[in-house]
């Protein structure tokens, strides 16, 4: 399950409607270990692609230097739908290399509704767990 | 020349669980057989025929090698390399 609190659930929502039609990308810091997520991190989406995300090299290398020093991990690893369901596509199962992390997807296919759902990827194989908002 | 490498989480299967390694060559493709000669598997996740894996992003202290020469970058003594997987999806 995924506990998390409402400010970062609506920054990432917030984050996939300004970027719409575009894909839009990011991360959830938290304290190694803790599976809390408390600092929310806008990546660059360096495809700018309504089909397609990746977080830009050169401020990945940055953002991961960050966390190491705040003895942090990436804690939820978000990114958006524009067009089809907030469901993991074949490429976000293939290029899943964080096993710890939880994986966020939010659709904006639909103007005023936002979908959030979010999922384990390990190994290629998909888990949908509960998400728990946390009123802030 | 010896390097710090630093390993992801999921490539530390092959490194005992380690978060970093260290590593000899005078290029990022010596440096990668070093580390293939003592933590077997790894070049396989790095490099795709010949050249480096298009989803693996690797640095050199603080120099994306793919600006730098790829395979050929060069490292000096004391460098840290690090290797991260693009996050990436559709």
């Amino acid at each position: 399950m995924l506990v998390i609190r409402r400010d970062l659930v609506d920054a990432m929502v917030a984050h996939a409607r300004r970027d719409h039609p575009d894909e839009a990308c990011g991360q959830i810091a938290g304290p190694e270990g803790s599976d809390r997520p408390e600092r929310i991190i806008e990546m660059e989406n360096a495809e700018r692609s309504p089909t397609f995300y990746r977080f830009d090299a050169a401020e990945q290398l940055k953002v991961y230097r960050e966390m190491q020093a705040n003895d942090e991990e990436a804690v939820v690893i978000y990114h958006s739908h524009t067009a089809t369901e907030a469901y993991p596509s074949r490429t976000d199962i293939k290029f899943a290399n964080e096993p710890q992390a939880h994986y966020v997807l939010v659709s904006t296919r639909d103007p005023i509704e936002y979908e959030l759902r979010s999922y384990r990827i390990v190994d290629g194989v998909v888990t949908e767990e509960p998400v728990k908002i946390i009123e802030s | 020349m010896a390097v710090t490498v630093s390993i992801p989480t999921i490539l530390r299967t092959h490194t005992g669980g380690e978060k970093s390694v260290s590593a000899t060559g005078a290029t990022l493709a010596e440096v990668i057989d070093d580390l293939e000669n003592n933590h077997g598997g790894l070049k396989a996740r790095l490099v795709k025929e010949g050249a480096l894996h298009r989803f693996v992003n690797v640095y050199v202290n603080d120099e994306d090698v793919r600006f730098s020469g790829g395979l050929e970058a060069q490292v000096k003594d004391g460098d840290n390399v690090t290797i991260l997987p693009a996050v990436a999806g559709g």
